[in-house]
């Protein structure tokens, strides 16, 4: 083993293009392990523990680029680290000697004064400021970044309601504006229905089941997951319903969030109620006084994406009786319920979607009593990203525990694939279940990159004698760049059920496990 | 119409900062979408970054702007007049016979790099205080000789910059604001003192110019009165110089207004003729006039309260120093850099020594590396491609406050060169400014051996970002 290091001051990169630069590293002759990290504290931490820290990594600062490369011989060594270095070099912009480069979002507003939007992914120590940079430039702003405080979160949303301006996020994953898809969105249909989402894969899921049931998207706005909390009051959620129903190209508003605190619910209901426009709320886990709520003024009320989606569709003339309401196949669910053993009875799921995985975790909650995940507020039924699975297991692989210091499991499927294959050895297991998600920002094939966990977790199965249930849920259109008919099909190669919605994923999970005494 | 709804009616036209794979994703749609080279502000340090942040608080960033304003006033309204010449002794502030003035911020002799002590040893024999290297080099430890900063004395060095009594200095006076400038003569040839050469032949050059170039030049500006550096600079920009690097055109310029007044003087026609062949024998003979001159506008700058506009730069082979208009003398300092570039036939990178020299007053003027795009023939000395000449120019003004009209860049619509530059644009978009420069031999006795582009080191910017924010 031989170890190269090279630290390059004050050269920044973006983590998701360094990652790109790691995997092409470590593809490199002789390398056994390629690094490419800027030397933030907790890089710092991970090469510490992993005993590749040098007193040159150890003074370096956050702005620093670290590169190392490990051989499996000497020979090799220089030129993996020449090799990993040239892998830096990144092509001009354009080719044209005139192309500008803007180094800050200030500088570029006043050059294009045309600009009319920030998308923010930098780190969250520095995405506040440059949020309110942005704001300052006149520029609406989506804020992707998370690890934003509270305060800064709030500050920013006063600015921008003083401004007139969108603050969607942080922790924004989902926007589409003018028919155009901001970060992690879907490729659907422009219509009339107009969405303002307090969650990132709800907004695209409902974006996807209305482009599904034949309606269309004016407009998709993201507010961040912490809006409709008591703190932040839903500033963006109330400035969104406004924009929204001012836009003269938005017939029908539908507002989606996680369970919001009852009385942010009921401001942005009254909200909704003082608009002309026909709305929709699809408040996942919402009580039953959040439902009385909405039906005192007139709302119509959901707890679940799918229903929801399909109203909204209703209020812009679409006739139900046209479409293919995919509903919820009976002898698919008897089939598997006789070929699990008694023991096979849990359901174990590993999502990427925080919001869909919330909607399915509901949805067994309805059934069962015990129902463990990493995102359960009640402590009693809270589990840790590393605890193993207790009974009915829900992992949000989106989660922060998961994702500081990692790509996205929508990019990096990594450690998902890990926890799968520790699922498909437990006997007690009766469905595993997995979304896989579609558009903009995501993996070009993400369900191809499981395809050899799903053969392997199979066969492991069957060399046991009991059956493994996989189910399958593909978040996107057929209009996303990655063909979700391949998508489909690939999973039918390996025995993987396919369902058609989030709902019905969650409904067929908690059925596909229930035992005749349950049912 | 709210923005909103005005955002909801327009195309979306997009500025993205952060992950670039959202930014090509924007881009397949067809969105315009520009992609921010960015880095983290302050090098990513929270110290720095709560320092920029109290610097933008509204009221002081009133105050900054209005103070940098001034500044910038000051140095584009300088006027550079070289009046005369003369020894060191006689027109230096705080000069003595047993000082020895060096480039950079302060340092003590024995920290000094190779070709600074080299120069330093070698200045001693040139005023007798030493009869050779070796004695030189006891004398400057023995506590009998004054070491200073050449910035501390109205002064600027080239190379090592070191600078002794009777040395014979430019006087420049920068007529709206009175006060002045002084730097020495340049010594042409590679093997000099500046780069860290001190044998006999580099003695001898030194006397001569003491005792014939020093002596005429003084008499032909008796006669000449006054040059307007200025004015001569912005010609020699537009005649392919960057004044920092290339002075082709510069000391063309220098020399054709001397010439009738040299002529004129009382000294033999050997001796005019020795001065026209050595300033013949290299174009950099105009290079320490510029410096004099960056040094006599920007020092008009000086003590401007709260103004955060670098007025100095400058190394001494160990340290880089920065000095900020509104914290007066203070010095912020930083490791110096290497310098990369090409190397003169049969010199490695191991030869190199570090980043050195008060050169860098012409970049926190406005010209040198920040006016490279003047300077395109000056591509092969330095390194890099034309059109990254022209970038330079371009993206200086990220971090500057102004253009200078009186020093235009023809290539690019003859807009000023970037002036001023300011301690917060540079942390805040971690884009550093450009120095092209000369590489001296790391060890004494050699010379150059080289010249490349450098940068300052962040850490220095850091220190006055620090001492700025506790100022208010």
């Amino acid at each position: 083993m031989s170890t190269r290091t090279l630290v390059k001051k004050n050269t920044y990169i973006d983590s998701v293009s360094l990652m790109s630069i790691s995997t092409k590293a470590n593809a490199l002759d002789g390398v056994t392990n390629a690094v490419a990290a800027m030397a933030t504290p907790m890089n710092k931490e991970i090469l510490t523990n992993q005993g590749l820290i040098t007193a040159e990594i150890r003074d370096a600062t956050p702005g620093d680029l670290v590169l190392i490369v490990v051989t499996s011989d000497e020979e090799s060594a220089d030129a993996a680290l020449e090799g990993l270095v040239a892998l830096l070099d990144r092509k001009p912009a354009a080719d044209s000697p005139d192309s500008v480069t803007y180094h800050t979002l200030a500088s570029a507003a006043e050059a294009r004064t045309e600009a009319n939007m920030a998308v923010i992914s930098v780190n969250g120590a520095f995405a506040a400021r440059e949020a309110h940079s942005a704001l300052d430039s006149g520029l609406n702003v989506m804020l992707f970044s998370d690890n934003v405080s509270l305060d800064d979160e709030i500050a920013l949303k006063n600015k921008a309601h003083e401004k007139g301006l969108l603050m969607m996020g942080p922790d924004c994953g989902t926007a589409i504006l003018n028919g155009i898809s901001l970060c992690f969105a879907n490729e659907v249909r422009r219509g009339r229905i107009g969405i303002v989402g307090a969650s990132g894969t709800g907004s695209q899921e409902m974006s996807v089941r209305i482009h599904d049931f034949g309606g269309g998207i004016s407009q998709l706005l993201g507010t961040g997951g912490r809006d409709l909390s008591k703190e932040v009051g839903g500033i963006m959620m109330l400035d969104g319903i406004a924009a929204l129903d001012a836009d003269p190209g938005t017939d029908v508003i539908v507002v989606i969030s996680k369970p919001p605190a009852a009385e942010v619910a009921a401001i942005v209901l009254d909200r909704l109620a003082a608009s002309d426009k026909p709305s929709v709320a699809c408040f996942l886990g919402a009580g039953e006084d959040i439902r009385a709520a909405a039906e005192q003024r007139g709302i119509p009320f959901f707890d679940r994406t799918k229903p929801a989606a399909l109203e909204a569709v209703k209020l812009t003339g679409i006739r139900e009786e046209d479409l293919d309401l995919h509903s919820l196949n009976w002898p698919l669910i008897e089939e598997v319920r006789g070929k699990l053993t008694p023991e096979a009875r849990y359901i174990r799921a590993l999502y990427c979607g925080g919001t869909i995985c919330d909607e399915a975790m509901f949805l067994a909650m309805e059934k069962y009593d015990d129902v463990y995940s990493n995102i359960r507020k009640e402590a009693e039924f809270k589990l840790g990203g590393t605890d193993p699975s207790r009974a009915h297991t829900f992992l949000d692989f989106g989660e922060d525990e998961f994702t500081n210091g990692k790509p996205h499991p929508m990019i990096d499927p990594s450690n998902r694939i890990a926890r799968f294959m520790e699922e498909a050895k437990d006997p007690e297991v009766g469905v595993i279940v997995l979304d896989f998600v579609l558009g903009y920002g995501s993996n070009p094939d993400p369900v191809g990159v499981m395809m050899p966990a799903f053969r392997e977790a199979k066969a492991l199965a069957a060399s046991e004698g009991r059956h493994l249930e996989i189910l399958a849920y593909i978040l996107g259109t057929d209009a996303d760049s990655q063909d979700i008919d391949d998508q489909v099909a690939k999973l039918a190669e390996v025995d993987v059920t396919w369902a058609s919605s989030s709902t019905n994923t969650g409904l067929l999970a908690r059925e596909f496990v229930s035992k005749g005494d349950l049912a | 119409m709210s923005p909103i709804t005005d955002l909801f009616s327009r195309p979306l036209s997009v500025i993205s900062v952060g992950a670039a794979m959202f930014a090509e994703d924007i881009a397949t749609q067809g969105a315009p979408v520009t992609h921010l080279e960015w880095s983290p502000p302050g090098g990513g340090r929270p110290d720095i970054v709560a320092a920029l942040t109290t610097l933008s608080q509204p009221d002081i960033a009133a105050r900054i702007e209005a103070a940098n304003a001034e500044a910038l006033e000051r140095i584009i309204g300088s006027q550079p007049v070289l009046v005369g010449f003369a020894p060191a002794l006689e027109v230096v502030p705080g000069m003595t016979k047993t000082t020895i003035l060096h480039a950079g911020p302060p340092i003590e002799y024995e920290r000094m790099a190779g070709a600074m002590k080299g120069a330093v040893t070698g200045a001693l024999v040139f005023e007798g205080l030493a009869a050779d290297i070796e004695e030189a080099d006891v004398v400057a430890r023995s506590g009998t000789i004054t070491f200073s900063p050449c910035h501390e004395h109205d002064c600027v060095g080239s190379m090592a910059g070191v600078t002794s009594a009777s040395m014979f200095m430019h006087i420049v006076e920068n007529r709206p604001y009175g006060n002045r400038a002084f730097t020495n003569l340049s010594e042409q040839l590679a093997k000099i003192l500046r780069m860290g050469a001190n044998d006999q032949s580099v003695i001898d050059r030194l006397i001569w110019m003491r005792d014939v170039l020093g002596p005429i030049l003084r008499e032909a500006m008796i006669s000449a009165k006054e040059i307007d550096l200025r004015m001569m600079l912005a010609q020699a920009l537009h005649m392919g110089d960057e004044a920092h690097n290339r002075n082709n055109a510069g000391t063309a310029l220098l020399i054709q207004a001397l010439t009738p007044h040299i002529l004129n003087s009382s000294f033999s026609t050997k001796d005019q003729q020795d001065v026209f062949n050595f300033v013949l024998s290299s174009e950099y003979f105009s290079g320490p006039t510029w410096m004099a001159a960056s040094k006599a506008a920007l020092d008009s700058a000086k003590g401007i309260k709260d103004s955060t506009v670098v007025v100095a730069m400058c190394r001494n082979g160990v340290d880089f120093g920065i000095r900020v208009a509104g914290t007066g003398d203070q010095w912020f300092i930083g490791p110096a850099q290497f310098v990369e570039g090409p190397l003169f036939a049969g010199f490695t990178v191991a030869d190199k020594g570090l980043d050195i020299g008060d050169s860098a007053i012409t970049e926190t003027y406005g010209i040198g590396g920040f006016a490279m795009a003047c300077a395109p023939a000056i591509v092969p000395l330095v390194g890099g491609t034309v059109s990254e000449a022209i970038e330079y120019s371009r993206s200086m003004m990220q971090i500057t406050t102004a253009t200078n009209p009186n020093l235009t860049i023809p290539i690019l619509g003859f807009r000023g060169v970037a002036t001023g530059i300011d301690v917060r644009k540079v942390e805040e978009t971690g884009v550093l400014p450009v120095i092209n420069t000369a590489i001296a031999h790391k060890e004494a006795g050699i010379g150059m051996i080289g010249a490349g582009l450098t940068h300052p080191p962040l850490e220095a910017f850091h220190e006055a970002t620090l001492a700025l924010a506790a100022s208010f």
